[in-house]
């Protein structure tokens, strides 16, 4: 079954100042699917990915060119709301950032600015989403505690849960799983592959066995330029570019 | 070898010299003012107003005054400044205009206390028709305080790490809603500690409140906010200067300037109570 294109971009360019960070890339993300982007330390793919819900915006004497949709919207289109689209590519950070509120509090967080106020409707979201990020078992008595005395791993898929529980359909991960532990890293994986039957994931990883393993396509950035871009079995098994098979192998990067 | 060792014996003996000459100058300050002025302190001394010309009764209307005035202070000070620190570092695009605003407040903290007199004197006294009162004395010492707070505000407002404003931005809140729901709340404790020294450092000015707010003699408590009053640190100095009998007054004096002390230490330690508390609360 071939999925349709949730996200694209088609010729995108970012600069810092005169710095151009991306380099015309053009990379299409199939609905519920999970790509991955590789590629050495500084290849901007952390940069492409925060360009997908804008949140580059943040840094000032930034600038962006081309397009990047979601579904059919333009996202950089002036006249949309940025913090809808926001709403609707949510992102999880390379380092677990749970907010110094109760573990309750964090995921009802993104329910409250949003404008829920039916408290029901918070418990059970707030529920429904730890479960989703299977972190549910191991805080449901604790719930009022202070979400910083979870475990790193704990704290990460919180944040998972956290972002979830405001329903985005698209989930940006930048390199999730390294500040964490091989178990816990474990944990993670497994989810990501859980969610990916229901929302579209695009995860940056340093980690090449990582993205073979929860990922259906991947794409091989370098310096700022996308090299290759293919299924995952593909890309990892039978690379088209020299450059691809150096990387994926370890001869450089 | 050996030599190097001396070396930074010596060095870590002048460093460590140095630090204790602050705790040093503070003992030998209060102790100055205790052993001379805590006879003073009685009832009557903190719950009566002066009599005969001041050598007798107490310091109440001072008192009053002096707290009226911070209350002022406070109420200009910390909304304006707090509010121009969230503007300056989460709002802003940085350009020019925000380093301009930025040269203003660098160097309203410079201008010296008692241009501030002036300029109250001029502009809320005269221009604005309040008059010598508590109103214009809390607003001259608001404007003297608010470069304190707006830094004390940017500080704490940097020490939020930006991960936290993405978080909840990437969650589809506004930039208000960051700012209200997570910023703030994270940076409070130090915008209160912050604030709160500012102020007690405000409540010891005499400069800006001797044309605008304080009097050198008024019995009665203020009644609205646009009475005159008496303030503790202008009363030490017009006890100790332009008193009828100065020797009389001496010990009332250094009774004054114990009361203005515990009461500036009192709310330095409300504000590290206040700042630990927080701290606790946020576990940061």
């Amino acid at each position: 079954m071939e999925n349709n294109i949730k996200m694209h971009t088609r010729d995108l360019d970012f600069f810092y100042g005169k710095f151009q960070a991306i380099d015309h890339i053009s990379l299409d993300f199939l609905e519920k699917r999970v790509t991955a982007l590789i590629g050495p330390s500084g290849c901007g793919k952390s940069t492409y990915l925060r360009c997908l819900n804008r949140m580059n915006d943040l840094i000032s004497g930034t600038r962006v060119k081309g397009n990047a949709l979601l579904d059919d919207m333009d996202i950089y289109d002036p006249a949309i709301d940025v913090v809808n689209l926001r709403r609707r590519v949510g992102m999880v950070f390379q380092k677990p950032n749970p907010f110094p509120k109760s573990i309750f509090e964090n995921i009802a967080y993104g329910l409250k600015v949003n404008g829920v106020r039916d408290k029901a409707k918070i418990t059970q979201v707030v529920e429904k989403s730890l479960k989703q990020a299977a972190i549910w078992d191991e805080v449901k008595d604790r719930l009022n505690e202070s979400a910083l005395g979870l475990s790193g791993g704990q704290q990460q898929r919180l944040c998972i849960a956290r972002a979830l529980a405001v329903d985005p359909e698209v989930l940006l991960m930048d390199e999730p799983a390294s500040a964490l532990d091989p178990i816990a890293t474990q944990k993670i994986e497994a989810l990501i592959t859980e969610l990916s039957s229901k929302l579209t994931i695009i995860i940056v990883t340093h980690n090449m066995q990582q993205a073979a393993r929860v990922s259906d396509r991947t794409a091989f950035f370098y310096m700022g330029k996308l090299i290759e871009v293919n299924d995952t079995d593909t890309l990892f098994t039978k690379p088209e570019l020299k450059q691809t098979e150096d990387y994926i192998t370890g001869r450089f990067g | 070898m050996r030599k190097r060792l001396f070396l930074q014996k010596l060095w870590f003996t002048l460093i460590k010299m140095a630090a204790w000459i602050n705790s040093g100058a503070l003992a030998v300050m209060v102790y100055f003012i205790v052993s001379r002025g805590w006879r003073a302190i009685s009832w009557e001394f903190i719950s009566q107003a002066p009599r005969e010309s001041m050598t007798q009764g107490g310091i109440l209307p001072c008192i009053v005054g002096t707290i009226s005035l911070c209350l002022i202070t406070i109420l200009v000070a910390l909304p304006i400044g707090v509010a121009s620190a969230i503007y300056l570092n989460e709002y802003a695009t940085q350009g020019k205009m925000v380093r301009l605003i930025r040269l203003g407040i660098n160097n309203l903290a410079g201008v010296p206390s008692i241009v501030f007199g002036l300029f109250g004197l001029a502009f809320f006294c005269i221009v604005l028709n309040m008059g010598v009162s508590v109103a214009a004395g809390g607003l001259t010492l608001g404007i003297m305080t608010l470069p304190v707070i707006i830094g004390a505000s940017e500080e704490a407002l940097k020490t939020v790490p930006n991960t936290y404003r993405e978080a909840s931005l990437a969650m589809g809140a506004t930039r208000w809603q960051t700012i209200r729901r997570i910023v703030l709340p994270m940076a409070f404790p130090g915008i209160i500690t912050g604030s709160i020294l500012g102020i007690s450092r405000a409540a010891g000015e005499t400069a800006p409140i001797m044309y605008t707010g304080a009097v050198f003699f008024t019995p009665d408590l203020p009644g609205s906010i646009l009475d005159e009053v008496m303030a503790l640190p202008y009363h030490i100095y017009v006890l100790a200067t332009a008193g009828t009998n100065i020797e009389a007054t001496r010990p009332l004096q250094y009774g004054t300037a114990l009361v203005l002390i515990l009461l500036i230490l009192s709310m330095n330690l409300a504000a590290i109570i206040i700042r630990s508390k927080m701290r606790k609360k946020l576990r940061i």
